[in-house]
């Protein structure tokens, strides 16, 4: 049967605020296990937490983003579960009035764009973070670093509209960059900064009931986004052709052993019994509050994505991949400032400089080559003073000595050689040593000019102007 | 509503209590009784009043974004039963 696939995402980011949502305490990652830690995110007895105004603000502003309403009134629960990864045994989250509802965001996927609801934006604590002695099955006890208990947390709850693993990823992506560019998280995926859970379900094509639905937790990067959902379409499949049933459970992607396994507990129904949180006074959000944000906010991907295409003649596709992050599109935006051609900017920060960054393991943010030095550089291919085949020599050094390209160049000897009275008697003299070479491309084999021209290179370390080269070669043969 | 022996079984679950089985019987009509006794205020007319959030008539009470010295870990984790290595130590959990 023709099953189609059904995602809905909830999406958790960590805000990027100093201090945590209810005290003072550090929101610093990395620190030294507990010593972000105060009475009120400990739990203890008597003490009274109080709101960080500015996890409210960041919460507006990515609910305006986001398309949201914004709630005028908003009340903070408890949330009641026993692990203890929070001292307290409930999470202070938001249950039925949060700060924003009934969204959307655009996600283009195959070149469609598409448009994916969401449900809800809360606000809500992070939880603290366990350490198992050995492996999770076999540990004796387990340790806990309450450091993390307590930073500001928004929970982004999307419509069941997402249709594949692909899909998913894409809305992911885009909740990311659109964070990033509001400037309220790092999300970092590697240091759980943004993290994301997936409900999913098969039903047959064509039909409307919703079939039932498993959770997938520890999908901790983009890829495991869809490598995890793309395994889990596979398993309902299977058990639906077989006869059998989805089970309504939680699991956990595997990322090593690439499957999902079930979390089975013995609480068969997650029973939280929210109750209003009576420590925090209810939010009234001032309508000129609200707009005032609104109006403050910063151009957004697609926005910037779609002045970049005007004001560039950008493909979509380039436009996409520069405006994803916003220190990327800046650093764009940068080079064009200084007069260098936009396909030329967009080709080299896709290019080099993207593969640079991955292989270091670096964002656009930490570049050793600045835009300014990347554009000196490139006024120089410009202006023919260097070959493009120099300029990513001349790219490498910049990377390693954090040095100008014009001092590079000339340091280094690495002017083109443009003047064809020098290149002329390199050529001659590449010509005399290799006659067979010679009779070859008089025979017809092209490919015998691309060994001369090498020839050539290497005499000159790369810097003689190849179309100089090519034309001063077929002239001298020519006159053989 | 009334309260059944199943459900006692399940809060004392989510609870981690542990009830002796020869009081489950006893609890459970106990909780009915309680339940019994604020069932009074159903009889209260609530048309057109707003669910309250809050005791209290305050809304907004906020503090700026701030760091504040934390605890000493020491004094952190001067009460926990067990600690290692400046983690609280508590019985493994498997559950994720």
């Amino acid at each position: 049967m023709d099953y189609e696939v059904v995602i809905g995402l909830e999406v958790h980011s960590e805000l990027k605020t100093h201090s945590k949502i209810f005290c003072g305490c550090s929101t610093q990652f990395g620190s030294e296990q507990n010593t972000n830690v105060c009475p009120v995110c400990l739990g203890m007895p008597g003490v009274l937490p109080v709101v960080n105004e500015k996890v409210v603000e960041f919460a507006v502003r990515a609910g305006l983003a986001l398309n949201c309403e914004i709630l005028p009134f908003s009340k903070f629960d408890r949330k009641n579960y026993y692990y203890p990864d929070l001292p307290k045994n409930y999470q202070t989250s938001q249950y039925d009035l949060p700060i924003a509802l009934n969204g959307y965001l655009d996600i283009e996927v195959g070149g469609e764009t598409k448009r994916i609801g969401i449900t809800r934006i809360h606000m809500e604590e992070d939880a603290g973070k366990l350490v198992h002695a050995g492996t999770i099955s076999n540990a004796d006890y387990t340790l806990v670093d309450y450091n993390r208990t307590g930073v500001p947390l928004i929970e982004i709850v999307s419509e069941p509209d997402l249709r594949s693993p692909e899909e998913a990823k894409a809305y992911l992506e885009k909740i990311k960059s659109i964070l990033e560019y509001l400037d309220v998280s790092d999300c970092k995926m590697e240091e759980g900064s943004l993290r994301c859970d997936a409900n999913i379900s098969l039903r047959p094509r064509g039909t409307e009931p919703f079939g039932t639905k498993s959770e997938i937790k520890n999908l901790n990067s983009f890829r495991a986004v869809q490598k995890g959902l793309e395994y889990e379409v596979e398993r309902q499949t299977d058990l639906l052709e077989e006869g059998g049933k989805v089970v309504q459970e939680t699991r956990s992607w595997d990322d090593a052993a690439g499957v999902t396994v079930s979390l089975r507990s013995k609480e068969q129904a997650h029973d939280y019994r929210y109750l209003p949180e009576p420590d925090l006074v209810p939010i009234v959000v001032d309508p000129s509050w609200v707009e005032e944000i609104r109006s403050n906010l910063p151009e957004l991907p697609d926005e910037r994505k779609k002045r970049m295409m005007e004001t560039h003649g950008l493909s979509s596709y380039d436009a996409s991949v520069l405006t994803a992050s916003r220190a990327q599109a800046e650093y764009f935006d940068a080079l064009t400032a200084q007069g260098v051609d936009a396909k030329a900017a967009a080709n080299w920060v896709m290019g080099e400089v993207a593969k640079h960054l991955n292989s270091n393991g670096l964002t656009i943010a930490q570049c050793p080559v600045s835009a300014e030095n990347l554009a000196g550089m490139l006024t120089l291919v410009d202006k023919g003073t260097i070959s493009h085949k120099i300029a990513k020599t001349v790219f490498e050094e910049m990377w390693t000595s954090g040095k100008a390209a014009e001092q590079i160049v000339r340091e280094k000897g690495l002017v083109q050689i443009s003047d064809s009275s020098a290149i002329i008697g390199i050529v001659d003299a590449v010509l005399a040593a290799n006659p067979q070479s010679v009779a070859d491309f008089q025979a017809g084999k092209e490919r015998a000019l691309g060994f001369l021209v090498g020839q050539i290179m290497k005499q000159t370390k790369g810097r003689a102007n190849p179309e100089m080269v090519n034309t001063l070669l077929k002239e001298r043969i020519g006159q053989m | 509503m009334k309260i059944t022996r199943k459900n006692v079984e399940d809060v004392a679950l989510l609870s981690r209590l542990e009830i002796p089985e020869e009081q489950i019987e006893t609890m459970t009509g106990q909780l009915n009784a309680i339940l019994e006794y604020v069932d009074v205020l159903n009889q209260l007319d609530t048309t057109g009043v707003e669910p309250t959030a809050h005791v209290l008539p305050l809304k907004n009470v906020m503090r700026a974004d701030v760091v504040v010295p934390s605890l000493p870990r020491d004094a952190a984790l001067a009460n926990a039963p067990e600690q290692e290595n400046g983690y609280f130590k508590v019985p493994k959990v498997t559950e994720g």
